[in-house]
């Protein structure tokens, strides 16, 4: 008895060692341990012995009965692993295939540098504001200190509505000044962005419909060196912490005194070249302080209250900072144009 | 306004070199556009006086000359030219030097024989006829310059050793369009002196109100009129030095009379103009509007017709001279004339700038005319006038002078507010810099009392009075602060907020965001199939646009999106995504517009259908919150296909439309394509767009689910039997997911095979068996009963 235990202990390990797959394993299992497995029938047969002899072959039987458990068992853990890595290897793919692209969407440069620009002027408590586009001369010119016969408000000039030139397309954006004013009165810290409309023939440089962003700002003790800093900062935040700029006189009719804002050309760095035209710097934006008639027309007293304003071109800081050679390409909308803004 | 600088030096001396002295101008308020030395264009060009002639031994037209051109020993340089005598003084190019037009002269040989040089015409130095009128076009340029011995650098015979700076004045100060004013604005930004001449006339005796007088018809578009005579004219070129000045001013020489005018209205700014006396009949000038039917030819040969609104200089019967614009040809200083009368007058500015839009004929006088020139100037530019006519020797001046002042011109005071200056600037400029700066500028002080200058017409208050003491303190010395007034927050109207949130969405679904403008052609609502009695046609209209094509305000932004859509299918870019935030614009009845807001979709590409439009939008529209979205079949939208289009609608609102743009309209788009397009309305997606998320407790039970195949008929439409299912299905239902539609072998005709999946859960408990067949029953005799929709 004793002898048919090793040799079945020694027979089922070298068996379970060849194992190749979990069949052969089970089989294994089923002919030594199941119900009418050979350990099994073995251990009936232990009924036959005599009973100096049984717990002697009982203890043994079952030691091997533990053992050829555990072989299985660890075999099983042997060959799943195994198997794994059988599987794993089956399933390798070649990892320079493309990917599935779900592709995303650009944003339009010029809505890009807005949306830049806004959230700047959020940071410093602004509020962002919408105005009509079809206006009043009444607020486009008249309000703003231009006089009746200013040449900007000619027919060549200017897009209007009546014969009477009453309703135009605005040509800046600096009305909304008028009707913020009305409207939300002062304290005022506010932007516009907008399109607006002159009366030019498309080319590189021109288009009938542009945008600019109109700041203004009133409130009790608004000085000139309140908008050099505040649009300092603008720059600093849009073109880095160590752009130069420079403030240059000017005249806009509703400002006074009235600015020009340059920045230091980011090619040369001011020794000039083609960029700036050999000039060193760029204009970028006008300003200046809230005329005083501007502030009057609205109702604000003027020995009271004083402001700043700013306008600028969006299209032209566009262009400038992505280097877009035609404003053409602006409003065209190819898309492998626009796809390079990511 | 271009400057000479040796012409400037004459009223203050400003010694920088030209960059310090471009920017040191700009800071102050004169904005240099560029400078230019123009003793940079040429070099190496000296006089030389021919020696000898001989001719050429390989050549029949050619000439070796011997010249001097002040060096040891005589260049031999070889010339095709014919009009060279020995004795001449002639202009060489010597080896090694520079022309105008970018030329360089070396030695070599012409056909055999050596050349150390070039001889030079007017052309090659860059010069014409009517710099030096006794040269000839086709010919060296033989020198009569007086005085100039061989060696003497060309340039400082041209006047090519000045400087010359090109101004971007600004329209307010037209008193810098002229010498004395920018020479005044150079001292202050300076501090050198301003050196003004007071013009000196001796006068010929007579009296000028004897041969002629001046009679203002209209004196609000002529406040003043000043005039003198001059008789016994010699018309001739002008001297050197004049030519010079008006040359490197960029003002063409052509006599001496008219130099005069031009050399005049550089200097002080004030546009002049020169009739040959004996044309105005009656001797008479009378300043009027033109009659109806009245014609003059203009100086530049042209005739004009000239209406009723154009002011005239006219003699007793005819007009002489458009005013402030352009003289007439019947008054032109010729070669005979013996009798100049000079005017000096003032015109109001909008006429002169009318007048000139509408002849098309801006000139250096209107140009100047049309920003509102000083009326005090009038006197001293014809007293000059007449100085340099006696320094010319040119002519004798009449006694007397015309003076017609219909106005009497009024003086300006401003009080001077230091401490409101320094309050606007948020600087603390102590109020006797304040005086320094204002005095050099013409501004008269007395106590706090200011004189404005008579030129100064810009200035009307203290902020005026501030702007010129910032220019010259420096802008750019004023500090920077942040914060005047208190602080404030910051932020987006909810509208921008919401157009920021859905333009992320669209490019996360791959769509790239187009501008396009805003206003289009009436064409467009053809090419859109919007019928011809559509109120949608009624739009704004520009009565003066660049074209037709954008002549009209848009009502409708899917045209502006499908030309653009159209514009990249045409280029052949492919699977294109689009979006747009465009406005629309409503009449109303003000003659304003209501201006909303439109987002607009468009797409094509492989194996895109109305499905993938649908798709994106619904995605977007959950992720905006905007809740229990209706898509109802729309047959009737001229602009989409019939069968493929649908109103995007939220209870009673529809929020715009979806679909395949009809065929017919992509045609007229130019694309062969199919395309599907959307435009939805901003406000009334905001209207619906639920409020922020809350938190709502996580499913406790398990939710069981359910499969439902229904045969139906083929017109039931899949939305009205998911809307039945969710009616019947009451609380206990939680999603209707359609996963089937099916038609053909084993469905009867007319008939369709729906499929959806239930989602079916309690909160209560675990939901039984029981419950859940309980609720689908319901709704299975729910379809049966509204929609005759059985289980399959």
């Amino acid at each position: 008895m004793k002898e048919k235990l090793e040799a079945l202990r020694n027979a089922s390990r070298a068996l379970i060692d060849e194992a190749l797959d979990m069949d052969a394993l089970e089989a294994l299992r089923v002919r030594y341990l199941g119900k009418k497995g050979e350990l099994t029938a073995l251990m009936k047969d232990m009924r036959s012995l005599s009973a100096e002899e049984r717990p002697v072959i009982g203890a043994l039987a079952n030691e091997v009965r533990s053992e050829l458990e555990q072989e299985l068992e660890s075999r099983k853990t042997a060959l799943a692993a195994r198997l794994q890595e059988l599987k794993l290897a089956a399933e390798t793919v070649d990892v320079t295939v493309p990917g599935e692209v779900r592709s995303i969407g650009v944003e339009h440069p010029m809505n890009q540098v807005l949306h830049e620009i806004e959230d700047i002027f959020v940071s410093m408590g602004f509020k962002v504001l919408d105005g009509p586009e079809v206006e009043r001369a009444d607020y486009n010119f008249t309000r703003l200190n231009t006089p009746d016969n200013h040449p900007a408000r000619e027919w060549t000039d200017t897009f209007y509505f009546d014969e009477d030139s009453i309703n135009l397309l605005r040509t800046q954006t600096s009305g909304m000044q008028i009707h913020a004013m009305e409207d939300l009165g002062v304290p005022l810290r506010v932007i516009i962005p907008g399109r607006v409309y002159r009366k030019d023939e498309v080319d590189a440089t021109h288009s009938p419909m542009f945008h600019q962003i109109e700041g203004l700002v009133v409130d009790k003790g608004v000085t000139m060196a309140d908008l050099k800093g505040t649009l300092n900062m603008l720059v600093r935040s849009l073109y880095g912490e160590k752009t130069v700029t420079r403030f240059r006189p000017h005249h806009f009719p509703f400002t006074e005194p009235s600015c020009e804002m340059d920045v230091q050309c980011h090619e040369c760095g001011g020794k000039g070249c083609r960029v700036c035209k050999g000039e060193g710097w760029i204009e970028i934006l006008g300003a200046g302080m809230v005329h005083p008639k501007v502030l009057q027309g609205c109702g604000i007293d003027p020995n009271e209250y004083s402001g700043w304003a700013f306008g600028m071109g969006l299209e032209r800081l566009a262009m400038r900072r992505y280097n877009i050679s035609d404003l053409r390409l602006i409003f065209e909308n190819d898309v492998r144009f626009l796809e390079q803004f990511e | 306004m271009q400057l000479s600088r040796k012409w400037l030096n004459e009223y203050t001396t400003v010694t920088v070199g030209d960059r310090e002295f471009a920017e040191a101008m700009t800071l102050s308020g004169s904005k240099v556009e560029v400078t230019e030395d123009l003793s940079e264009t040429m070099h190496g060009i000296v006089v030389g006086r021919v020696l000898s002639i001989v001719r050429h031994e390989n050549s029949d037209h050619m000439w070796v000359c011997s010249i001097d051109a002040g060096g040891e020993t005589p260049l031999q340089i070889v010339t095709g030219a014919q009009n060279v005598s020995v004795g001449d003084l002639v202009p060489v190019a010597t080896d090694g030097s520079l022309l105008p037009d970018g030329k360089e002269i070396r030695t070599g040989e012409l056909r055999g024989v050596k050349s150390e040089g070039m001889l030079c015409s007017l052309k090659e130095l860059g010069l014409t006829l009517h710099d030096y009128a006794y040269a000839i076009e086709d010919g060296i340029w033989i020198l009569q310059e007086g005085d100039v011995t061989p060696g003497t650098d060309i340039r400082s015979i041209i006047g090519a050793d000045d400087h010359v700076v090109e101004f971007e004045i600004t329209p307010n100060r037209p008193d810098c369009l002229s010498v004395i004013g920018l020479a005044r604005e150079a001292a202050a930004t300076f501090g050198s002196e301003l050196k003004l001449h007071t013009p000196e006339v001796k006068g010929c005796g007579g009296d000028i109100h004897e041969l002629a007088s001046v009679q203002i018809d209209d004196p609000a578009l002529c406040p003043r009129y000043t005039a003198r005579l001059v008789k016994n004219v010699k018309i001739a070129p002008s001297p050197a030095w004049m030519r010079e000045r008006l040359r490197n001013s960029g003002v063409r020489p052509i006599n001496n009379i008219v130099d005069i005018t031009n050399y005049v209205m550089l200097e002080y700014g004030q546009p002049m103009h020169a009739f040959d006396f004996s044309c105005v009949e009656g001797g008479k000038i009378v300043v009027r509007l033109a009659k109806e039917g009245e014609s003059i030819t203009t100086l530049d040969g042209n005739e004009r017709a000239i209406t009723p609104s154009m002011l005239c200089i006219c003699d007793e019967h005819k007009p002489v001279c458009v005013a402030g614009v352009m003289g007439g040809a019947n008054s032109e200083i010729v070669g005979d004339t013996a009798m100049v009368l000079f005017e000096s007058a003032n015109f109001d500015g909008t006429s002169v700038r009318r007048t000139a839009l509408a002849l098309n004929m801006r000139t250096d006088a209107s140009s100047r005319y049309e920003k509102g020139l000083d009326p005090m100037n009038t006197m001293k530019a014809v007293q000059r006038a007449c100085e340099l006519v006696e320094l010319l020797g040119c002519g004798e001046v009449v006694d007397g002078i015309i003076d017609v002042v219909p106005k009497a011109f009024e003086e300006r005071h401003v009080t001077l507010e230091s401490e409101r200056i320094n309050a606007l600037l948020g600087t603390d400029i102590p109020e006797s810099e304040m005086r320094e700066i204002l005095k050099p500028l013409g501004f008269e002080l007395n106590g706090y009392d200011i004189l404005v200058p008579s030129w100064r017409s810009d200035v009307e208050g203290t902020a005026d009075i501030a702007e010129e003491v910032a220019r010259f303190h420096g802008y750019n010395a004023i500090p920077d602060t942040l914060y005047g007034g208190g602080s404030s927050v910051g932020g987006y109207s909810t509208e921008a907020g919401f157009e920021r949130e859905a333009g992320n969405l669209c490019r996360a679904l791959g769509y790239d965001e187009i501008i396009t403008y805003s206003f289009t052609s009436p064409v467009m609502y053809d090419k859109l199939r919007i019928s011809a009695d559509s109120e949608l046609r009624s739009s704004l209209k520009i009565l003066n646009p660049l074209g037709e094509d954008r002549s009209i305000m848009r009502r409708v932004a899917l045209g502006s999106l499908l030309e653009i859509l159209c514009g990249n299918y045409n280029k052949g870019n492919r699977n294109v995504k689009l979006y747009e935030f465009a406005k629309v614009y409503r009449p109303k009845d003000n003659g304003l517009a209501d201006e909303v807001k439109r987002l607009t979709l468009g797409i094509y590409g492989e194996g895109v259908s109305f499905f993938t439009l649908k798709g994106d939008v619904e995605a977007m529209l959950k992720s905006l919150r905007i809740r229990n979205v209706r898509y109802q079949a729309d047959r009737s939208n001229p602009s989409f296909h019939p069968g493929r289009c649908a109103g995007v609608w939220v209870g009673e609102d529809c929020l715009g439309t979806i679909g395949q743009v009809h065929p017919e309209v992509a045609a007229a788009f130019g694309a062969d394509t199919e395309l599907y397009a959307a435009e939805l309305k901003i406000p009334e997606m905001l209207a619906h767009r639920a409020g922020d998320p809350v938190y709502a407790p996580l499913p406790r039970f398990p939710a069981v689910t359910r499969d439902l195949a229904l045969l139906c008929d083929s017109e039931t439409t899949v939305g009205e039997l998911a809307d039945c299912i969710r009616l019947y299905g009451g609380e206990t239902l939680r999603k209707v997911e359609l996963f089937d539609i099916y038609t053909g072998k084993g469905i009867a005709e007319g008939k369709k095979s729906v499929a959806f999946s239930l989602n079916l859960r309690s909160d209560e408990g675990s939901l039984t068996a029981e419950h859940a067949e309980e609720v689908m029953n319901t709704i299975l005799s729910g379809l049966k009963e509204k929609l005759g929709a059985v289980i399959r």
